[in-house]
């Protein structure tokens, strides 16, 4: 039996460094404002008429803007495990790049891990298999050692 | 130069899951609106449809779509989508041709036949869309969001689960007699915090339910109207506005918000500029407006757009509801319909829905849930990508 690969469930959007992951988005060499997920070819800031996108790593870590949670398994092209349990989603501000990022919460954590205002940080998680690979996604967990 | 426009007619075909063709739909309410106008289908200079776009091509072409069903007639044609705004697009068209002087008479028209459950993405690959993306990577659905507004306001402000429940009570309690309105039963705090979790802290009966409906709007010219009515209903203004950049409050369908990390905040946020530009274009202010009908797509949003319509200070939504305020009888009725939480959400039609009672409000026919002596009243709502949605209407 072969060990299945972990690959991202779409490409270019964060690295797979499984220790340290990264989003993966673009920042105008002209203006400085960042997009996520990457912006190749025009810059949105309407005062900006340049389009110098260089692809960058996003902060790991931000601030918990707010949470909810997904009870019920959403529909395609969702792939949810079987069987479906339910899991938390967070809002995280990342401060140097003044954006907000939504993702799923890491693995075991619900709603009750979470306080708005606390520290989140990057890591992968699984989002589903099949035969072959292993599809990761990135989530956000708090901080360790964060005191609530 | 008056930028009113009357509107001569309003017509609906009622919410709920009928399993028909939306195309019935949108000719029922089409009828009523001529009916109600005094007016011919022949007399319609300008056919303007609001978009759905879960009902293959005639849904992509409505406006054609409805004509044809009218019985062609000539008439110009004009289709528009703009997501949960798409009414609001329609209306605007409609408006726009009449303030130029190119028809006197137009038609407006927005029907839905909706899917049951969760909305989701049409089919194939796409990750460059955002729509597909946020489904397929992350597992976001549209109460996602709905959850992270309404926690924000707990943490932020104190909202409890039962102020959030409160709003249902209050609007199932307003649709109670209205013919069109989906669900006309009282409900009870303890049946909405009883009701199953579906995004914390949101409950079932804390987010609206997608539905079938349509509604339909006959508008003329100041002119025309004079000539048919005494005292006809106006449009004194529509906001169709887009958010300015940076907007830094995270919106469906999107993963991330815009960066702020070069532009500094604008003035306003993109919720509080919706109704802002119609106040701005009707000369009115919050503090003139006898009803508002507001997109409660959750409980939790009913109580942010009281601030973002201006009706209060942020963080003051829960006060304004406690107190009796936006409830009928209080000082500024909100979704005295009903609103989506007594109808579910035709998404096409839902914009010219809260058209039609605004119109019924200000002509005092809305029996059973009439606010009394009313003299204008603003709409509120936004569509997915970037839609505002008012529509300001005076007697």
């Amino acid at each position: 039996m072969t060990e299945k690969t972990p690959t991202p469930a779409v490409e270019g959007l964060f690295t797979m460094n499984p220790r340290e992951p990264h989003l993966l988005g673009t920042r105008c060499g002209a203006c400085g404002t960042y997009f996520f997920p990457v912006e190749k070819t025009f810059c949105r800031n309407p005062a900006c008429d340049q389009a110098d996108l260089q692809e960058v790593e996003l902060s790991r870590i931000g601030k918990l803007w707010s949470y909810t949670s997904a009870n019920y398994k959403p529909p395609a092209p969702f792939v949810p495990r079987e069987p479906f349990e339910p899991f938390a989603i967070a809002a995280v501000e990342l401060e140097k790049e003044g954006i907000t990022i939504l993702g799923q919460v890491a693995d075991g954590l619900g709603v009750d891990a979470l306080k708005t205002g606390m520290r989140m940080e990057l890591v992968l998680r699984e989002l589903y298999e099949d035969d072959e690979q292993i599809y990761m996604t990135w989530s956000w967990k708090p901080v360790e050692g964060d005191a609530g | 130069m008056s930028k009113d426009v009357a509107i001569l007619g309003v017509g609906m075909h009622p919410w709920g899951k009928w399993g028909q063709s939306f195309v019935g739909y949108g000719v029922k309410a089409a009828h009523d609106a001529l009916r109600d106008a005094g007016l011919r289908w022949q007399d319609v200079q300008l056919v303007a449809g609001g978009d759905t776009i879960r009902n293959g091509y005639p849904g992509f072409v409505a406006g054609a779509t409805f004509a044809q069903a009218l019985g062609w007639s000539g008439a110009k044609v004009s289709s528009s989508y703009g997501a949960c705004a798409t009414g609001a697009q329609a209306i605007g068209v409609a408006r726009a041709h009449i303030l130029a002087g190119l028809c006197d008479v137009a038609l407006v028209i927005g029907a839905d036949a909706a899917p049951r459950g969760f909305f989701a993405p049409t089919g194939g690959r796409r990750p460059d869309d955002p729509d597909w993306l946020r489904f397929h990577v992350q597992g976001i659905t549209n109460p996602t969001y709905f959850g992270l507004y309404a926690r924000r306001r707990m943490d932020v402000y104190g909202a409890t689960q039962e102020d959030f429940a409160a709003v249902k009570v209050k609007n199932a309690r307003h649709g109670l007699h209205n013919p069109n309105a989906r669900y006309r039963k009282e409900v009870t705090i303890e049946d909405v915090v009883g009701s199953a979790v579906v995004a914390d802290p949101l409950h079932l009966l804390d987010i609206c339910a997608t539905s079938d409906g349509a509604a339909a709007l006959v508008l003329a010219s100041m002119d025309f109207a004079r000539k048919h009515t005494t005292a006809p209903v106006k449009i004194a203004a529509v906001s169709t506005v887009t958010p300015v950049f940076p907007n830094t409050i995270i919106e469906m369908p999107n993963l991330a918000t815009d960066s702020s990390a070069s532009v500094g905040l604008p003035e306003l946020g993109f919720k509080e500029s919706i109704a802002h530009q119609a106040y701005e274009e009707a000369g009115l202010g919050p503090e003139d407006m006898s009803l508002a009908e507001v997109y409660d797509l959750s409980t939790a949003l009913e109580l942010d757009w009281y601030e973002q319509i201006g009706l209060c200070p942020p963080g003051d939504a829960e006060k304004l509801l406690r107190d009796g305020e936006t409830t009928l009888g209080g000082r500024i009725p909100v979704n005295p319909s009903g609103g989506l939480a007594s109808f579910g959400e035709a998404v096409p039609a839902q914009a010219i829905a809260q058209v039609c009672e605004l119109t019924w409000q200000l002509r005092g026919q809305a029996q059973g849930r009439q606010v009394e002596g009313a003299q204008a009243g603003v709409t509120v709502n936004q569509g997915l990508f970037g839609h505002g949605s008012s529509v300001i209407c005076t007697v």
